[in-house]
Formats: structure tokens, C-alpha cells, sequence
């Protein structure tokens, strides 16, 4: 079976022959059109259709948004903020930038309609700080789009007003967590805010009701509008619905991003039809399917999964198709859409050991298991491949991991502990045999951050 | 005496034991009041709630409730309320107790929890207890033995930071045994009002340090050394001093204003090694000004008073000055409210007129208020003045300048600071009682040597007319005696009524013959005080402003 066709919505403009990132281009493609529809209508209905739309969430926690938009608490009397989450600071995932480079009027519109929608009068954008012609092109987009009535005072003649602002990161993973990020965005250190009591909804931003959405899901909100939530229903499958883009990096022929309708094509089809398959004269080994925080998948390893009716199936990697739910079921999660691949001339201990070391420098440190677990991990596999790798150090570390996922205060606990669990869990035998594996063969080397 | 309103309670399982506790607290405080410890690092009953510790995690459950009908779930095989337990386990210092709620203290899942935290904690501590200050009083080291592994797998090299670190005047910084809990910042940003710390580099090279050209030098700083729960933070003024186990606690009061900052006393063989806040959440919660915790220092100062000649002569040398008439008593806002009850006692002896010194400064807002006196009010209740006192005795000095004065008692004051000059002075007797020497008791004809407020017993009055006692910590200055005992004595030579001079006697007295202290006894006088009826001075202008729980009556009516 051929991997289906690809579905260009958010990415239908990317690398489009003529296609330019300035406002003349994006009205010729029909641009802000559906914000003009929009402002006609109840943002109520938005809101329902949004919700009916089943979209969730593509920041990484694949979270409902119509659920997140009807947590809002509009009865307090505070404004409602919106904060645009381009951050993307996950390993492996790399879709957001090219959103923002090449149609950064596209994630405007979907903004500007999801803040009509909530009643929103100011939204911010928050870009990472190693974006900053990214940040120079947005800062550009929307001054076009408040020239032109799209954002600002009395958007196209209505009495409804909302402007927006950049503000750039200045290089910090944590930035990505939504509390950590109105935390950076109110000037402070991004250190995540317990929940409860700061849930963004309702003690967001300058204690104020908060949406945080990230750059794609604003963008989709755009499509659901335009086609309608009961024909965006129709791609994908149920509870898995609209495209999603898939960032394939690594030991693939041909790296890139895809976009597909969700579910509809398998971890298979995306690495072998699409992906062109492994290099010549390699297998492939791993896969992390949603970002370096994802747990890894084994080639090789079954997944046994209940269907509807109380039967169940048997599903390899291969099979695996790229919905949420399912990854979910495998035990990983879709993430972020970052998909990396790893062959068989990869070393899992040092392939864990970069992961590790990201994770020990980009924890902000806050809460204990994840400040001193993270870094610890980080020591062992550093330690193991610079040549006093112990029998007994996978276990070791994931047993620290255990200590870690689930009692911290923000997902960055579970994003640095999933890689070492699942690691270890799967190619256990490699850690155990690392030092005389590596005295056998001289492994290639590689660079410690 | 004015009681608090009773709190609504709720009803909540801890460790299978149904136990009502006041609605709205969390589950630390609600594990405390029923005797179980969930231990924590970062929670302090007084700060906000930060959550990073992990050191409080326990497992929670609600009751099930079906979500259509709100009916409850039962649970067929008990009968009861079916509950839902939280797979994840949840901080006790950020989950407030609701209804039904059940929560365990002693689950595998916690035990496992606090040792993990444990050993990330001490993973990257640089085990130097032997030389650290906090020994005896370190959570770390408490909560290593009560919740700990025991052992550790950790071979890897330890992280270094730095080791000393003087943050400001009073206050050291280890950064290897900082467990990163926030308190000490939280506490400069939302107590002292002085925001200078925070922590640089992240992950596990978080360090703790003050902002670039600032430093913890506020007048609150020593309180980060109370709460630091490790030997992060030490007192240059303590450090390497004495092991705590060995000094033994009085309760005390701040005499440096009339906030009246209740206190421990830390001595050891008749010498104090430090002073630190005592919890009192009508006055001063768990904090204390960094100037009251070196008053302990006039016990042993060089301008002390030393005595001369025995109690004996001394008292029949001021007897017979006093009783030749024409005498006028300064008495002080410093003295306890027994002290001033026998000087007001003599004055009315020697139909002679009263009147204590005002000492004023600028108020902080805090813990110090502007009346530097800690005892304004005692002089009030016990009659030695009636109304409010001027920091200038100009009447004295006009009194003298005229001739009307021949003798003039003084307890404790400098009459040179209050206005009055050397030639005034020259002009009339002096007797002086008090545990500093000045220009007045140089001055004086007779001189009796009387003890700080560490050496003695007694009562205060504060701002808020709330009655507070203090207990001797140290023993007296070889040859001194007690300013109490010895205005007593005063009193029968000058012709008084005698009265017992032992604590006890000197409350039936008070009591009996003060109103508002109708019914009081020393020994049952609480140790966070006692609130007394103010009505018959709320006419007075007073001088503090607002403080930590203390509206000024002026404020709230002009407010
Ligand atoms: C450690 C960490 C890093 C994250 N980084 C990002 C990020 O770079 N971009 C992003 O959109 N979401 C990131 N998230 C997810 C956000 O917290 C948040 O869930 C998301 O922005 C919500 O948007 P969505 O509902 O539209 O997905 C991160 C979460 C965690 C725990
Ligand atoms: S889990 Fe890690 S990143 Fe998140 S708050 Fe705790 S220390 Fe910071
Ligand atoms: S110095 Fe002490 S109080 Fe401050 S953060 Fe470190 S451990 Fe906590
Ligand atoms: S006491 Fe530190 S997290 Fe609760």
C-alpha cells in the first residue's frame, strides 16, 4: 500500500513558486477573507464551531481547543489575553517557522479570528529568541495587516478592537510551557506557575485569563472556519481530526515536512513512501514520533491494541497510523509532529546522552526531581561514553527518571524522564553492553553540549 | 479580651482518620493540627505558595460523584462513598482541604516520592554538616534521616558553587547547600518589600544571589537566615559561635519600639548568643527586625552602670533625699509595667509629679514602629502618666529653673537627652536607677545598678494595649539587682504600702488596684500575650503608623 496523498492546508503555500510572505500575496490568495466573515458573526458560534471542528491542540499535548477556549473565564470582569505560542523549541520540530517566514499573514488571520472568537483585546505573539528573522517578518505582517484594518482599532470598521505584539524569547526550551511563557512574557524569569491555582484560563497572564494556543492550531481555526467545522470533521479521522504536518529528521533519504490528513497514513508509509526509506545498506532502528520528548518506538516491537468492539489488533511501528490517539495507545504521543529517525549505525546510549544533555540545560531548575534528576541522567550517559560506562547505569538512570515524571511542577518532568524510560526499557541490552560494545567497535564519536 | 471567630470546619480523612479541620487550610496545616508531619522544604506558613520543593507530595482523593446526576458513587463492597484517588501524586502545600477529601500521609507511593526528593537533594549537597552552622536545626538533615534511602547511588562529580558569598552586612551565602527552595527570596519581595534576590543559570546550576549592585543589607535580612531551611544562609553575627544544641531558649519581647515583636532568647552559661523571632500571628507572625537581635549586646556593653556600695546604703542614701520633699519622678517607657507601677506608686507616695520620656523615630512600616519605646503604654495603665508623653521634659526644666524641685528620681533615663542641661542637672539631687551608665547617673548622688530586659522578668504593653511578658534569660550582673526589686524597696523606705516584690504579689497588686487588669495573673498570662480594653486611652493620638497587624485608631478613622 502507497502512502495516500498529501494534504497541503496549513503548509499549501510553503515553498510556492511566487508565493511571498507580504500582505499584497496573501490578500491575491484570498486573504482575510474569513476574518471579514468572522467579525459578522456571534463569537459564540466561532467558538461551538471551533468546538464541534474537534481540533486539538498542535503544541504538544494534542489538547482539545474548543475544551481550552470554553475554560476561559469570562465573568470576571479582566480582560482575556491571547498568547500566540511560536517557541518551537522542541528538538526534531520545525513547521511553526516556516508558518511564520513564508505565510505569517495566514497565522494573523487565525489569530486575529480566535481573539474575536474569546473577546480577546490584546494577543501577544511570544517567538523564541533564535528566531529573530522570523520575529522581523511577523513584526513586519502585522504592521501590513493594522495598516489595513485587520488588527488594531475598529478592525475592518467594526467597533471591535485588538491589537498585537511580538515579544522574543531570549533562548530558553522552558519558554515553550505555557506558564513559563507568560512568566518570560511579564518579564520575568520563565519559571511554570503550579496549577492549581494558575491555570492560564483563569490566572493567566497579568492574573488575567489567558489562551495559550500554539502557531499551528491558531492556523487551522482559519480552515475550520472557511470549509466549515462539519466538512474540517471530515478530514482525518474521528477525534483525530484535520491535517498534521510531520517534521521527519534524521536517517531518512529524504528528510522534510509533510503534510497529511491525520491518521490516514501509517509510520510506514511516511519513513518508506514518502521518506524515500532508510539510507542505503541501513535499517532503521528507532523512531521518536513527536519531538525528543516523545517516547521512542522500536522497530521490531508489537503493539497489541483494543479495537471498538472489544477485539484487538496487533500493530507494528510500520503500522502505526500518525493520529494521537493511537501513538497515544503505543504508549508515546504525536507531540509536536517532530519525527525522528534513527538507524542502525546509532548508538542508543549516545543518542540518549544528547538527549539528556538538552534536557539537563534547558530545565529551569524550579522544582527538584526534574533540576536534579535531569542533570543526573545527563552525568551517567555522559560518563558512559567518554569510557566508565557500568553494567547497572541504564537501570540506574531509569529508575531516576522514575523519581522524576509525574511530581514536578510543569511536563517538562515527563518530557525529560520519557526519553530515558523508554530508552532504557527498549534497548536496555545496549546499555548494558555499551563499554564492551564500544571497546569492539570504536563507535562514532560524539560531541557532548 | 477580644476572642477570634470560630472557623467553619470541614471534615477530611487523613490516613483513614476522619478529622475536622478549619475550612480553606491546606493539607500540611491540616496533617499538622491532627499530629502527622508531611514534611517540606519550601512552604513557609507566612509566604506564598511556590510548590518546587516536591519534598510534600501525598496521594489525594475525592469522593465519587456521578458527573449527570451529582449523586454519590458508592462503593458496594463498603458501603461507603466510593473515592477517586488521583493516580499522580499532589503537593500538600498547594492543596487547600475541600469536603470529603482524602488524603495519605504514609502510602508506599509517598514514601517513595520523599525519598526521591531526598536523594536528588543531597545528590549535589556538599555534606559538609560538620562544619555547618545549621547542624541541630537543619531540615535537610532532619528529613535525611526521617525520609531518606539511607545511602546513595550517586558517583558522579558534584556540582560546585560558591561557597561565601557575603549577601550584605549580616548575612552569609553558601550556594552548595542551597536547596533552591525560594523562601528567602519570596520573603525580600513580599515582607521586607525589598527585592534583591533571585537565582541565576538554570537547572541544576541555579545559584542564588542578589541582583548586580544590590544587597540584602534591609533591616529584615536575618529573618532569610530563620527561614532558610539548611545552612545556606548564616548570620555573620552567629556563625561558628555555639552549636545550637547546647544554648537554651527564654521568651522574650523586642524592646525596640512598641511594635513588641515577641522573641527567643538563645544563652548559654549566662551568655546570650543570639536573638530570633518568636511566632506570634497577632503581632509579629514569625519575623523580627535585624536591630532587636543585637540588643542582647548591652548585657555585656561597656557603658553599663556597675554597681557601687550595697543596695542597702544606696536605698537609705535616696530615702532620705526623697523624703526631704520638692522631688520630681522620671520614670521610663522602658520599664516594665511592674517597674512602673512602684515608680508611679512613689510618685503618689511623694505627692510628686510623673512623667516618662517619649522617644520617637521614623515608623518602617513592618516590625518598628515610631514610638521607640516599648512600653508606652504600660505608663499609661499603671498611672505613672495620663497622657501622652513629650520626647523634651520641659516642664522638669522650667520646674527647676524656678526652684520647685530639689530632688529628682530618674529610672533609666539620660535627662540630658531629654532637654535638659548639665547646669539644670547641677541644680537638684539626682537618683538614678537603671543598667546603663550616662551623663545622669554620673551626675547622680546616688546611683543603684538595675539589669537589661535579658536579666529580669516582666511585662510589656504594645500598640496594640496587648499584654506581653518577658522571662529573664541570663542571670543579673554580679552585684546588680533587679529594678523591680529595688523600686519596691523604695517604696517601703519612702513610707509606701509594702508589697511583695516577687511577680506574683506585684500582679495581686496590679490587678487588684488597675482595672484593666482585673482578674490577671502572671503565671496565667499567655506566651503570645494577652489583648487588654483600651477604651479609656483611645482618645490619644499615638504616634505609630500602620504596622504588620496594627491599624492605628487615627488611621482607620480617618480612613
Ligand atoms: C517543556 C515544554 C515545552 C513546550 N514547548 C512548546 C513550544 O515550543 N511550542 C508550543 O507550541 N508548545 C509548547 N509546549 C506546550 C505548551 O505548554 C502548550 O501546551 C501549548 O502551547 C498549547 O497550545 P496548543 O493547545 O495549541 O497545542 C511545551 C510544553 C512543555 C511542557
Ligand atoms: S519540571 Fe523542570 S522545567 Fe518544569 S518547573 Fe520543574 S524544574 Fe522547571
Ligand atoms: S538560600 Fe536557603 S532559603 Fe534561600 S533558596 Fe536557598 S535554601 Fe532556600
Ligand atoms: S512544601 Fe515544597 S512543594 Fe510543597
Amino acid at each position: 500500500m502507497s502512502a495516500p496523498a498529501e494534504r497541503r492546508m496549513i503548509f499549501k503555500h510553503i515553498d510556492e513558486e511566487g508565493y511571498s510572505n507580504d500582505i499584497d500575496c496573501y490578500l491575491k490568495n484570498g486573504g482575510y477573507e474569513i476574518l471579514k466573515k468572522a467579525v459578522t458573526q456571534k463569537p459564540e458560534d466561532i467558538r461551538d464551531e471551533v468546538k464541534k471542528s474537534g481540533l486539538r491542540g498542535r503544541g504538544g499535548a494534542g489538547f482539545s481547543c474548543g475544551l481550552k477556549w470554553s475554560f476561559v473565564d469570562r465573568k470576571s470582569g479582566k480582560p482575556i489575553y491571547l498568547v500566540v505560542n511560536a517557541d518551537e523549541s522542541e528538538p526534531g520540530t520545525f513547521k511553526d517557522r516556516y508558518i511564520i517566514h513564508q505565510d505569517p499573514h495566514q497565522l494573523i488571520e487565525g489569530t486575529m479570528i480566535s481573539c474575536f472568537a474569546n473577546d480577546v483585546k490584546q494577543a501577544y505573539i511570544y517567538i523564541r529568541g533564535e528566531f529573530p528573522e522570523g520575529a522581523r517578518i511577523l513584526e513586519q505582517a502585522i504592521q501590513e495587516a493594522r495598516d489595513k484594518g485587520f488588527v488594531g482599532k475598529n478592525i475592518l470598521g467594526t467597533d471591535y478592537s485588538c491589537d498585537m505584539f511580538i515579544h522574543r524569547g531570549a533562548g530558553a526550551y522552558i519558554c515553550g510551557e505555557e506558564t513559563g511563557l507568560i512568566e518570560s512574557l511579564e518579564g520575568k524569569r520563565a519559571n511554570p506557575r503550579i496549577k492549581p491555582p494558575y491555570f492560564p484560563a483563569v490566572l493567566g497572564l497579568y492574573q488575567c485569563p489567558t489562551i495559550v494556543n500554539n502557531v499551528e492550531t491558531l492556523c487551522h481555526v482559519k480552515h475550520i472556519l472557511e470549509m466549515g467545522a462539519d466538512e474540517y470533521l471530515k478530514i482525518g479521522t474521528p477525534n483525530n481530526t484535520g491535517t498534521r504536518i510531520f517534521c521527519v529528521s534524521g536517517h531518512v533519504k529524504k528528510p522534510g515536512y509533510y503534510e497529511y490528513a491525520c491518521g490516514e497514513i501509517t509510520m510506514g508509509q511516511l519513513l518508506y513512501d514518502v521518506c524515500g526509506g532508510p539510507l542505503d545498506g541501513r535499517e532503521f532502528k528507532a523512531v521518536i514520533p513527536g519531538g525528543s520528548s516523545a517516547k521512542v518506538l522500536r522497530f521490531g516491537e508489537k503493539f497489541t491494541l483494543k479495537n471498538k468492539d472489544g477485539s484487538t489488533r496487533e500493530l507494528g511501528v510500520e503500522d502505526i497510523p500518525l493520529d494521537f490517539d493511537t501513538l497515544a495507545a503505543c504508549g508515546t504521543m504525536g507531540g509536536s509532529g517532530g519525527v525522528i529517525v534513527m538507524d542502525d549505525s546509532v548508538n542508543m546510549v549516545e543518542a540518549l546522552a544528547n538527549i539528556n544533555a538538552f534536557y539537563a540545560h534547558e530545565s529551569c531548575g524550579q522544582c527538584t526531581p526534574c533540576r536534579e534528576g535531569s542533570l543526573w541522567m545527563k552525568k551517567i550517559t555522559s560518563r558512559m561514553v567518554h569510557g566508565e560506562a557500568r553494567e547497572e547505569d541504564g537501570e540506574l538512570m531509569k529508575s531516576v527518571a522514575d523519581q522524576i515524571a509525574g511530581r514536578t511542577i510543569c511536563a517538562f518532568g515527563e518530557a525529560c524522564s520519557w526519553p530515558t524510560q523508554s530508552f532504557v526499557l527498549k534497548f536496555g541490552d545496549e546499555f548494558k553492553s555499551y563499554q564492551d560494545d564500544k571497546q569492539k567497535a570504536s563507535a562514532g564519536k560524539l560531541e557532548l553540549v | 479580651m477580644i476572642q477570634p471567630a470560630k472557623p467553619e470546619l470541614v471534615t477530611v480523612n487523613i490516613d483513614g482518620q476522619e478529622v475536622e479541620v478549619p475550612k480553606g487550610i491546606n493539607v500540611i496545616e491540616a496533617a499538622r493540627m491532627v499530629g502527622v508531619d508531611v514534611p517540606h522544604y519550601c512552604y513557609h506558613p507566612k509566604l506564598t505558595i511556590a510548590g518546587n520543593c516536591r519534598m510534600c507530595l501525598i496521594e489525594l482523593g475525592m469522593p465519587a460523584v456521578d458527573r449527570a446526576t451529582r449523586e454519590p458513587i458508592m462503593d458496594e463492597a463498603t458501603g461507603k462513598q466510593k473515592i477517586n484517588w488521583i493516580p499522580r501524586p499532589q503537593i500538600g502545600c498547594g492543596t487547600n482541604v475541600s469536603p470529603g477529601m482524602h488524603i495519605k500521609t504514609q502510602s508506599d507511593m509517598v514514601k517513595e516520592c520523599r525519598e526521591g526528593v531526598m536523594e536528588f537533594l543531597l545528590i549535589n549537597h556538599p555534606l559538609d554538616c560538620p562544619i555547618c552552622d545549621q547542624a541541630g536545626e537543619c531540615k535537610l538533615q532532619e528529613q535525611a534521616t526521617g525520609y531518606g534511602r539511607g545511602y546513595s547511588r550517586f558517583i558522579e562529580q558534584k556540582n560546585v558553587k560558591p561557597k561565601r558569598t557575603q549577601l550584605g552586612p549580616r548575612v552569609v551565602l553558601d550556594d552548595e547547600r542551597c536547596v533552591l527552595c525560594s523562601r528567602c527570596i519570596r520573603f525580600s519581595q513580599e515582607v521586607a518589600k525589598d527585592d534583591v534576590l533571585g537565582f541565576v543559570d538554570r537547572g541544576s546550576y541555579s545559584t542564588l544571589t542578589c541582583y548586580p549592585g544590590k544587597e540584602l543589607a534591609n533591616n529584615y535580612s536575618l529573618n532569610t537566615v530563620d527561614i532558610c531551611p539548611v545552612g545556606a544562609l548564616t548570620s555573620t553575627d552567629f556563625r561558628f559561635k555555639m552549636r545550637v544544641w547546647f544554648l537554651k531558649q527564654t521568651n522574650s519581647i523586642d524592646t525596640e519600639s512598641s511594635v513588641g515583636a515577641n522573641t527567643v532568647v538563645w544563652s548559654r552559661e549566662g551568655v546570650i548568643y543570639r536573638i530570633t523571632p518568636r511566632q506570634n500571628d497577632e503581632v509579629n507572625d514569625t519575623w523580627m527586625a535585624d536591630s532587636g537581635r543585637i540588643l542582647y549586646k548591652q548585657v555585656q556593653s561597656d557603658d553599663r552602670l556597675l554597681p557601687a556600695g550595697s543596695l542597702a546604703d544606696n536605698l537609705a542614701a535616696a530615702s532620705a533625699l526623697l523624703k526631704d520633699g520638692g522631688v520630681a519622678v522620671v520614670g521610663s517607657g522602658r520599664s516594665s509595667v511592674e517597674e512602673q507601677f512602684f515608680t508611679a506608686r512613689i510618685a503618689k507616695q511623694l505627692e510628686a509629679k510623673s512623667c516618662i520620656v517619649a522617644r520617637h523615630g521614623e515608623g518602617d512600616g513592618i516590625l518598628v514602629s515610631a514610638d521607640r519605646n516599648p512600653n508606652t503604654r504600660g505608663a499609661l495603665v499603671t498611672g505613672l502618666i495620663t497622657g501622652l508623653p513629650a520626647t523634651e521634659l520641659t516642664e522638669l526644666a522650667a520646674d527647676i529653673d524656678a526652684g520647685a524641685v530639689k530632688t529628682v528620681l530618674v529610672v533609666g533615663e539620660d535627662l540630658t537627652a531629654a532637654g535638659l542641661s548639665a547646669d539644670q542637672l547641677a541644680k537638684v539631687n539626682i537618683v538614678y536607677l537603671g543598667f546603663h551608665a550616662n551623663a545622669t547617673s554620673a551626675a547622680a548622688k546616688v546611683s543603684i545598678a538595675g539589669l537589661t530586659v535579658f536579666e529580669k522578668s516582666g511585662t510589656y504593653i504594645n500598640q496594640q494595649f496587648r499584654l506581653q511578658k518577658f522571662a529573664s534569660a541570663v542571670p543579673g550582673l554580679a552585684g546588680a539587682t533587679d529594678d523591680r526589686v529595688v523600686l519596691a524597696q523604695l517604696l517601703a523606705a519612702v513610707g509606701g504600702e509594702t508589697t511583695g516584690s516577687d511577680l506574683a504579689s506585684v500582679w495581686s497588686a496590679l490587678s487588684r488596684e488597675i482595672s484593666v487588669l482585673d482578674g490577671l495573673a502572671y503565671a496565667q498570662l499567655p506566651d503570645t500575650g494577652l489583648l487588654l480594653d483600651s477604651t479609656a486611652w483611645s482618645g490619644l493620638a499615638f504616634p505609630e503608623g500602620e504596622t504588620l497587624h496594627y491599624q492605628p485608631a487615627t488611621a482607620e478613622a480617618t480612613a
